[in-house]
């Protein structure tokens, strides 16, 4: 598998980095515009960002590997993002995390994002949503959740499994 | 980038150096308001700088002179205060007149000292710094606590062991029991960070000197760290890619285990090590060392700190190329070529004695001399005595590669300029060399004198060898040359005996013997010495000082110098 950024994307990113006076400093800019593109940032997309920012690989690796909202690796199509700070975990959200993990067939004792081998699914715990008022919350892709019950999650996973 | 000083800073008259006057632990020193950064340029000077020249140690890590500052271990967190001054600006004076110091302190917590990093904090008038007080002291142990948090505390296995600053502080600062009852972040061991290191992220506290000085100093931007927070781990971007002709640099750097030597790792424990200071010889930069020799085999080539030749660093090629003194076929005897091809282990006083009546029966002009700009100044020397008595040719042999910005020089003989001052070469190395080959072929040369060298790889075939009356070799490991040698007199490498070497910049340099030599081998100028005194019936010091005093006395660039005088570093001398 080849990679390679569309010329549209790409001329965009080029004017970008004019608009810095280092740049270095459209690092983020770059992931970010990556990883909306191709959903996750792989080592080809390092080795291209470092190359047209005239750094190192290793320069945007630790950049990459900073965030935890990078991605490193192919999501599934619906991305469960449960909510576990205070109010949320007072309210539940662990019960709802395995609820959604057991149902997936996913291992509950396991940290970071877990996607099912069908490429479906991606459940991760996240901090804050800001939304304690309405807690347990749940981000389902770009959807906020809120007071989410084992019925809504059972909504979050036939919509999921039905989806193309 | 890089801005290793290889030249000696040597101004003729330095300005008036402006002093402030500050307190360390209570007592009132002097240090100069300005000082040499890790680039040499001046900069204001730091507490760390201050409390070194009052004599204080304050333990840090990621703080290395040569590295820029990164203020990131916090070990060498102080206690310290500033003159307290008055609404009007004036110093408020305690009732005996000495100024009151306030003490830094958390803003909101006045019984709390603040302490300040004392590697990235400039000093200022009147400071007191205190690196001896109760509340550094505490600080100190603080942060050795944090840093001993997810180390794995393996050192009777770990090669730092013995050398480790985590060690020697913990000592200090450290306490017996950890209070960490929770599990210890696990991180990548024996990762394969180049061809030559071998990193164990686990003993790693992220002090970033490796990083620092692979970009800065290497100009290879090649490490990083990876991941967040206790999970922060130190990484190459693909691994085994770590791989510039620096890199072993980083193990000395690492104030701890975890950047290791492929070639030394579990090997030898530091502390079973006879240092020698020494100089490496892969080229003409001439970078200072320290052998590192247990039972007379080498065990490691370490840089020695000198701001003229090589800051503190030295190149992986030249630290790595030690084993050839250890090699089980370094010549160990003195050996007599039969006339039907064999040969005999001959005591040294019968082969000084043949030579010499060989050579003393040779005709003025039929003798020529090729010598190694690999030997000493003072074999160089004593070869040119010799020479002279015969009105001999004498030449070397060049030697040269590809050149680094850093400190690799292209010229890879260790002595060329002792040759060339000794009169042993010319300008141009090795120029003479087709003159000795054709002097030989049309029987005009008929006695040659080699060493160190093999000439065979240098227009003076084997053929040619042949047709010699008397070919007296002089050399470490077997080549053709010794093969075909009338006299073959093994050799000492540089570790096994002392002498000088003169720098392509023409930095005098002395270094000592770390290893016995093998077998019948003598150190060069030992026999050269019978050998001139019985050809030439002069007298020649018998002292290596005093045969290096006596060639000074010679060569009016040397300006003098004492083998006293070299000292540890070096001195320089015209060329």
């Amino acid at each position: 598998m080849s990679f390679s950024v569309p010329s549209k994307l790409e001329a965009e990113l080029d004017e970008l980095a004019t608009h810095y006076p280092q740049k270095r400093s459209a690092s983020l800019m770059f992931l970010h515009a990556l990883q909306e593109h191709f959903g996750f940032i792989s080592r080809d997309a390092v080795e291209w960002t470092a190359t047209k920012l005239g750094l190192q690989p290793i320069n945007v690796y630790e950049l990459v590997t900073f965030y935890p909202m990078f991605r490193q690796e192919k999501l599934g199509r619906t991305q469960v993002r449960v909510c576990r700070t205070l109010s949320c975990a007072l309210a539940g959200a662990y019960e709802l995390r395995d609820h959604f993990c057991k149902n997936l067939g996913l291992d509950t004792a396991k940290h970071g994002p877990q996607t099912t081998p069908d490429g479906k699914f991606t459940v991760e715990f996240v901090e804050c949503l800001a939304s304690c008022g309405s807690a347990p919350v749940v981000m389902v892709n770009d959807d906020l959740l809120e007071k989410v019950t084992a019925a809504d999650a059972e909504k979050v996973l036939t919509r999921g499994r039905v989806t193309e | 980038m890089s801005n290793v000083a290889t030249t000696a800073p040597a101004p003729a008259a330095p300005p008036p150096v402006e002093k402030l006057k500050i307190k360390v632990d209570g007592r009132e020193i002097e240090v100069p308001k300005l000082m040499p950064d890790w680039q040499g340029r001046l900069q204001p000077t730091t507490m760390l700088q201050a409390c070194q020249i009052a004599g204080a140690e304050v333990p840090h890590y990621c703080y290395h002179p040569k590295l820029p500052v990164a203020g990131n271990c916090r070990m060498c967190l102080v206690e310290f205060g500033t003159p307290m001054m008055g609404p009007d600006r004036k110093p408020v004076l305690n009732p005996d007149g000495t100024p009151k110091i306030a003490k830094s302190v958390l803003p909101y917590e006045p019984g709390t000292p603040r302490g300040a990093i004392a590697c990235a904090t400039p000093i200022s008038p009147g400071m007191e710094i205190y690196p001896g007080s109760a509340a550094t002291q505490q600080m100190r142990e603080a942060v050795l606590e944090s840093l001993l948090i997810n180390h794995p505390l393996d050192c009777p296995i770990c090669d730092q062991a013995g050398e480790c600053k985590l060690q020697e502080y913990s000592v200090e600062h450290g306490q017996a029991n950890s209070r960490f009852v929770e599990t210890k972040v696990h991180k990548p061991k024996a990762v394969d960070l180049g061809p030559r290191i071998v990193l164990d992220d686990e003993r790693c506290i992220l002090c970033t000197r490796c990083i620092r000085f692979s970009r800065d100093i290497a100009g290879d931007d090649a490490l990083g760290i990876v991941n967040r927070g206790s999970y922060n781990t130190i990484a190459a971007w693909k691994e085994g890619a770590f791989d510039n002709n620096y890199t072993l640099n980083t193990v000395d750097l690492c104030p701890v285990g975890a950047l290791t030597s492929r070639d030394f790792r579990f090997k030898m424990r530091v502390w079973f090590l006879k240092e020698t200071r020494s100089v490496c010889t892969s080229c003409s930069t001439g970078c200072n060392i320290t052998i590192g020799s247990r039972e007379d085999v080498i065990h490691r080539y370490e840089p020695r700190d000198n701001d003229a030749v090589n800051a503190a660093w030295m190149c992986d090629a030249g630290r790595l190329n030690y084993k050839w003194v250890g090699r089980p076929d370094r010549l160990k005897e003195v050996r007599r070529r039969n006339a039907d091809g064999t040969s005999d282990r001959i005591p040294w006083e019968t082969a000084i004695r043949e030579i010499t009546a060989r050579l003393s029966n040779a005709v003025s002009g039929s003798v020529a001399v090729v010598a190694s700009a690999r030997q000493t100044t003072e074999e160089l020397h004593l070869l040119k005595k010799l020479a002279n008595r015969f009105g001999a040719i004498t030449d070397s042999v060049p030697r040269t590669g590809e050149a680094d910005r850093l400190l690799v020089s292209a010229d890879r003989n260790p002595n060329s300029n002792g040759a060339r001052l000794t009169g042993i070469a010319y300008t141009e190395m090795g120029i003479r060399l087709p003159e000795i080959a054709e002097g030989i072929r049309s029987g005009s040369i008929r006695t040659l004198v080699v060493f160190g060298e093999d000439v065979t790889q240098h227009g003076i075939g084997a053929d040619l060898l042949a047709r010699l009356e008397t070919l007296v070799v002089s050399d470490i490991l077997p080549n053709p040359t010794t093969a075909a040698a009338h006299y073959l007199l093994p050799g000492c490498a540089h570790a096994e005996k002392r002498g000088t070497y003169i720098n392509g910049k023409g930095r005098l340099q002395r270094f000592l013997k770390a290893v016995e030599p093998h077998g019948d081998a003598r150190p060069e100028w030992e026999f050269l010495r019978e050998l001139v005194t019985a050809v030439t019936a002069q007298a020649v010091p018998a002292t290596l000082e005093g045969l290096f005093n006596e060639m000074s006395d010679g060569i009016p660039a040397f300006g003098g110098v004492r083998w006293a005088g070299i000292g540890d570093l070096g001195v320089n001398v015209t060329i």
